[in-house]
């Protein structure tokens, strides 16, 4: 059964690459060791938790066991453009204004 | 011998459902706003923003699933699709992965030749939209409008069922009528109200595997589905025909070149680290809701095509003319209202069809407006038509008639009381049609002659002479008759 097996995968600096280019994040030699050793035992702690026995139950979907409330289809924000623009690093012709993506 | 290449085809359609608030937060979702003047701190991703579900969206969504047959999941789970990318503020696209509101269902398509096809849907589930980035407008910078950002979106997924381009873009176009008639959606394709990406793939045909597939991204309008499609099938052909291999990859169509080209680089594409949405609650819902969903479905475009068939006796070019735009269909529906009980209205169906595919249609493509912006009510056209029928008027008359109807502004204007007032009855009384019949012949004695010599084309020339004379109004009928006799004396 895949629940009680133990995985003792490891953590290779490929992955931390990896990791580092889908988060979009730089790290350097020192954080990229501190990252590995963290994340090494972050995948400890999942093989503990793969090793409880979970045959019956249920999937948690959301630790609080309740359900969604939902909001009626009704327009209740008026937008202040200018004040939420005010923290925006640059803004023309009301739109914000990013380095170019393209 | 080599068996022919067969192509299979698996369509994503993001349809914007038509709520008036935003999936997750209350700014509006209207079209064309000024930029970020309906982008509030949810939608803008602001620190402590929380989204709330928008009901109306979920309804949508499920009215969707019980129009295709499908599964509805009763509970239902909101993921986090993370990709980095200026118009997605929070970093994150809040959709559904594993648990979506609907499951499997399946939606029939008739192709042009009329073979009718069932195609296979996987799942639909709510996610939101991104925002907007311009890239020509500064130089050196991208501008971001996140007004779209937030806006509800049902992606409908697809089996890989479809087997040419022409069946791709029949299942795109079905779906539109579909969400047209369900009122999730406004189905305006130049405002990107539904995209589609294409899941494009060839194998030998015969052979069971699935080759290796290409997603065409971001096709907005039937046509350059098609086309997008039919070029990509044949890149694909052409790299497996001189031994080269297919890689898995993202895809743009360029319209102007026509070619597609690919997206983004391999490796990042489809690693999205999905995992749930903690913002949000699992989605729950009763069967009462569902059921509520099933009552309120409209007539759906099949049922009403083949009751136009049955019932109404039009041919099957028409019923689908009518009823592809359920906007369309709603006019239609209207004038034959007009006319009173459904026997008597049955015997007018295909005059009615006649108008609405011609006249109308063309006053509406002409005028470049919606059949639900139309300005001749549905009664004045009924009216229009009444009289026709019982020879009050020509066929040339209502159209003028028709014409005035359409440019008026007065919705009150009275069929009837026009015709009164612009003494435009037919003119079917038979001593009057026969003394402009005899002045005709008397002041024509030399076409006279040539008709009497044998050449009966000149018969024209009297209708015309005599409608001349009547201002239109003459019965053509009575007078090709009157004509004919009074020509055939000495």
């Amino acid at each position: 059964m895949a629940a009680h097996q133990t995985n003792l995968m490891t953590i290779h600096q490929d992955d931390i690459a990896k990791l580092c280019r889908l988060a979009q994040i730089a790290l350097d030699d020192g954080e990229r060791a501190a990252t590995n050793a963290d994340l090494d035992k972050m995948i400890q702690m999942i093989d503990v938790l793969q090793s409880i026995d979970t045959d019956g139950v249920e999937p948690l979907a959301h630790p609080l066991d309740a359900a969604q409330r939902l909001r009626a289809d009704e327009i209740t924000e008026l937008v202040d453009r200018d004040r939420y623009q005010a923290s925006a690093p640059a803004v023309q012709d009301g739109l914000y204004l990013v380095p170019r993506v393209l | 011998m080599t068996a022919p290449w067969e192509s299979v085809i698996g369509l994503e359609v993001h349809v914007q459902l038509a709520t008036r608030s935003k999936l997750f937060s209350g700014a509006s979702t209207a079209f064309g706003a000024p930029p970020n003047s309906q982008a509030c701190p949810v939608d803008l991703a602001l620190p402590g923003a929380l989204p709330v579900l928008n009901r109306e969206a979920v309804r949508m969504a499920v009215t969707f699933g019980v129009a295709i047959g499908a599964t509805i999941n009763p509970f239902s789970v909101f993921d986090r699709k993370n990709y980095f990318y200026p118009d997605l503020p929070k970093g994150y696209q809040i959709s559904q992965f594993e648990r979506p509101v609907v499951g499997a269902g399946k939606l029939e398509i008739t192709l042009q030749d009329g073979t009718r096809r069932t195609v296979r849907i996987t799942r639909a589930h709510l996610e939101e939209d991104a925002g907007k980035s311009l890239h020509e407008k500064f130089a050196g910078k991208t501008g971001i409008d996140l007004n779209r950002a937030g806006t509800p979106l049902l992606e409908i997924v697809s089996e890989p069922d479809l087997r040419s381009a022409a069946e791709a873009a029949a299942y795109f176009k079905k779906l539109h009528a579909l969400v047209r008639y369900l009122r999730i959606c406004d189905g305006n394709l130049s405002e990107g109200s539904m995209r589609c990406d294409a899941n494009v793939s060839i194998r030998r045909a015969g052979v069971e595997s699935l080759g290796e597939r290409t997603e065409i991204k971001n096709l907005n309008s039937f046509r350059f589905l098609e086309r997008a499609i039919n070029v990509e099938i044949n890149r694909q052909i052409g790299r497996l025909e001189a031994g080269e291999v297919i890689f898995r990859e993202t895809l743009l169509y360029d319209s102007d070149r026509d070619e597609t080209r690919p997206m983004r680089s391999k490796e990042l594409s489809d690693d999205y680290r999905y995992f749930p949405e903690p913002d949000l609650l699992p989605l729950e819902f009763d069967t009462a809701f569902i059921d509520a969903a099933r009552a309120a479905l409209p007539e759906l475009p099949d049922a009403k095509r083949e009751r136009y068939i049955a019932d109404l006796a039009l041919p099957e070019y028409d019923a689908n003319w009518l009823t592809e735009d359920p906007d369309v269909a709603a006019y239609f529906e209207a004038v034959m209202a007009s006319f009173g009980n459904a026997r008597l209205a049955a015997n007018w169906a295909k005059v009615a069809a006649n108008w609405v595919m011609g006249e109308v249609s063309a006053a509406v493509n002409r005028d470049q407006i919606s059949f639900a912006a139309i300005p001749l009510r549905p009664a004045q056209l009924a009216a229009l038509l009444a009289r026709i029928g019982d020879a009050t008027i020509s066929g040339k008359i209502a159209k003028s008639l028709f014409d005035q109807l359409w440019r008026s502004d007065d919705p009150t204007l009275d069929v009837a009381a026009m015709i009164a007032a612009q003494g435009l009855e037919q003119l079917s009384d038979t001593g009057a049609l026969e003394s402009l019949v005899a002045a005709a012949i008397d002041e024509n004695p030399a076409q006279v002659e040539q008709y009497r010599a044998g050449k009966e084309k000149v018969l024209g020339f009297f209708v015309g002479q005599v409608m001349k004379a009547s201002a239109g109004k003459a019965d053509p009928k009575q007078l090709n008759a009157l004509l004919k006799s009074a020509l055939a004396k000495d």
